[in-house]
């Protein structure tokens, strides 16, 4: 089916950049109460660009292989890049239609991204 | 309802239901969802409707359609007399002595809610204790928090085991004199534990507490009466019992109910009213403000006369036998736990996670075979913290499914297995 396609499969199966970062400059934690998903984003932030990330946490294919591409996708990117982001940078790199109900997961890492590169404090 | 289950009862029905008849009287059942024919396990969150209930709503709307209790035209007073005819249906298939002990409201969480804000305001206060368990949907949770905040009362929980049984050994001690209320699910919608509702209720009693039961995974699916379970109040929803949305009700023993104040305002709740204040309408309608849903009212009506004509305890058995067979089948999948305890203490739902894969995705690759089930926490937070998940996904079943729609369910689960294992 079109929503687990061989590249989102792959990526939840081997998500990159999965786990911690020694020295993270910028780490931040969001969930989503009604599915049970969770992702802690750290960021190594070097001159103003993203120097390396690492991610944990706990979801569904969809949650977690955006997770996966969007790590891979910002490394090297600005902050003030990605502070422009929004949902179609994240459903590019995922490639698949996603409907209403499934949005809310594919965009749990974008939304953690966002909070970490405007600074906003934890969650809890 | 207690003649037509004793009937059923009396009658040996070797062959249980004859589903494939019960099936022509769906519509819905005939639908294909992405080309394949739909296999409808979502029936603990809405169950679908009979042709008999949709008939009897268009019909309403065709032939009847007017404002209750108000009019002294035909199509007033025709509605008054339908609307008041479903109110006493329900009331005798609940086994309740009155039709004036049967509130309407939309679903089971208002029936709730109405508890809460009418009784619990004129009767809570600081150092008092509501008792729920932990297995309760958030509609007979939050209602209490939000009480609590403003009266100061606490909210105590019977623990549920590992076996997904509540843990009666603590009931003496969490009742104490203090306890004004024990307010709990007749089956959880999660691990589908049947309580021991008598057992409960009489622990209760003796500790001087009343019981308000949420019997809304219960009444749409066994014979339920409430004289014999000796309860106080029972909440339930139309739309889980075949009946429409936006439809529900509160039964309330009725001299508990006629010393509760009103809880909202409104047209048709009242006697009189004057600019220097207002005497409320006796019940049930004391607590029914405002235009109600007629239309649904009388739809739930047909679909109590639809249920008390299969009969009861035959549905109960059905389900009983097809849920035991559907626990026997998921244990061939694998990474495939189930919550709750065994078959013969449980409805008919099985909760269940797979190693392989969320929730989500199991529901999301089933749907695409046409399968409906639930994935999520069915509102039920609290007990999948207990059990250290953040979700599971749920089949369940009601007397139109199949050991054909199992089978499915199953390969289909092979499948997300297949596409998920790492």
């Amino acid at each position: 089916m079109d929503l687990y396609a061989e590249e989102i499969l792959d990526h939840y199966k081997h998500p990159r950049h999965f786990g911690h970062l020694d020295n993270p400059t910028l780490t931040y934690h969001d969930r989503n109460p009604l599915c049970g998903d969770e992702i802690t984003l750290e960021l190594q932030i070097a001159d103003g660009k993203v120097a390396d990330v690492a991610f944990t946490g706990h979801g569904c294919a969809i949650s977690r292989a955006a997770a996966s591409m969007m790590s891979e996708e910002i490394i090297g990117k600005s902050l003030d890049e990605l502070k422009t982001w929004d949902k179609e940078n994240i459903l590019d790199l995922l490639g698949i239609e996603v409907g209403p109900v499934r949005l809310k997961c594919a965009l749990l890492p974008l939304k953690a991204l966002k909070a970490a590169v405007w600074g906003l404090g934890e969650e809890e | 309802m207690l003649q037509e289950t004793m009937t059923r009862f009396a009658t040996p029905q070797p062959d249980g239901l004859d589903v494939e008849a019960i099936r022509a009287d769906f519509p819905i059942l005939q639908r294909r969802v992405h080309g394949l024919p739909l296999v409808y396990l979502d029936n603990a969150a809405s169950s679908q409707k009979p042709r008999s209930v949709i008939e009897t709503l268009t019909r309403y709307y065709e032939n009847t359609n007017a404002n209750v209790h108000r009019g002294v035209h035909t199509l007033s007073e025709e509605a008054t007399a339908q609307y008041e005819a479903a109110r006493a249906k329900v009331a005798s298939f609940i086994g309740s002595c009155c039709p004036k002990e049967i509130i309407w409201t939309r679903n089971a969480s208002e029936a709730m809610n109405l508890v809460a804000q009418s009784w619990g305001r004129a009767n809570l206060k600081r150092g008092d204790r509501v008792l729920l368990t932990e297995m309760e949907h958030h509609s007979n949770i939050v209602p209490w928090q939000i009480l609590s905040a403003e009266l100061g009362f606490e909210i105590a929980y019977v623990r549920v085991a590992d076996d997904g049984t509540l843990i009666l050994d603590d009931l003496p001690k969490l009742l104490t004199p203090r306890t004004k209320l024990f307010a709990f699910t007749y089956m959880s919608n999660v691990v589908g534990t049947i309580n021991p509702v008598k057992e409960l209720t009489r622990a209760a009693h003796q500790a001087g507490a009343l019981v308000l039961l949420d019997a809304c995974q219960a009444v749409p699916h066994m014979p339920v009466d409430v004289q014999d379970l000796d309860v106080d109040f029972m909440a339930f929803s139309g739309h889980k019992m075949l009946g429409p949305t936006g439809i529900g009700a509160l039964w309330g023993r009725r001299e508990l109910l006629n010393a509760m104040p009103p809880w909202m305002g409104g047209g048709d709740m009242i006697r009189e009213v004057h600019l220097s204040g207002f005497k409320p309408s006796e019940l049930p309608w004391k607590f029914e403000a405002g235009t109600p849903a007629i239309a649904q009212a009388i739809g739930l009506g047909a679909a109590v006369d639809y249920l008390q004509r299969i009969g009861m305890a035959a549905i109960h058995r059905a389900e009983r036998e097809l849920t035991a067979y559907a626990m026997q089948r998921l244990r061939e999948v694998k990474g495939l736990r189930i919550l709750g305890p065994e078959a013969e203490k449980r409805g008919g739902l099985v909760a269940f996670t797979l190693e392989a894969a969320h929730p989500h995705d199991i529901a999301a690759v089933l749907d695409n075979l046409g399968i409906a089930i639930r994935a999520g926490h069915h509102c039920a937070q609290p007990l999948h913290e207990r059990y250290g998940i953040p979700a599971s996904a749920r089949a369940s079943f009601y007397l139109y499914n199949t050991k054909e729609e199992v089978d499915l369910l199953v390969k289909g689960l092979h499948k997300v297995v297949e596409m998920f294992a790492f």
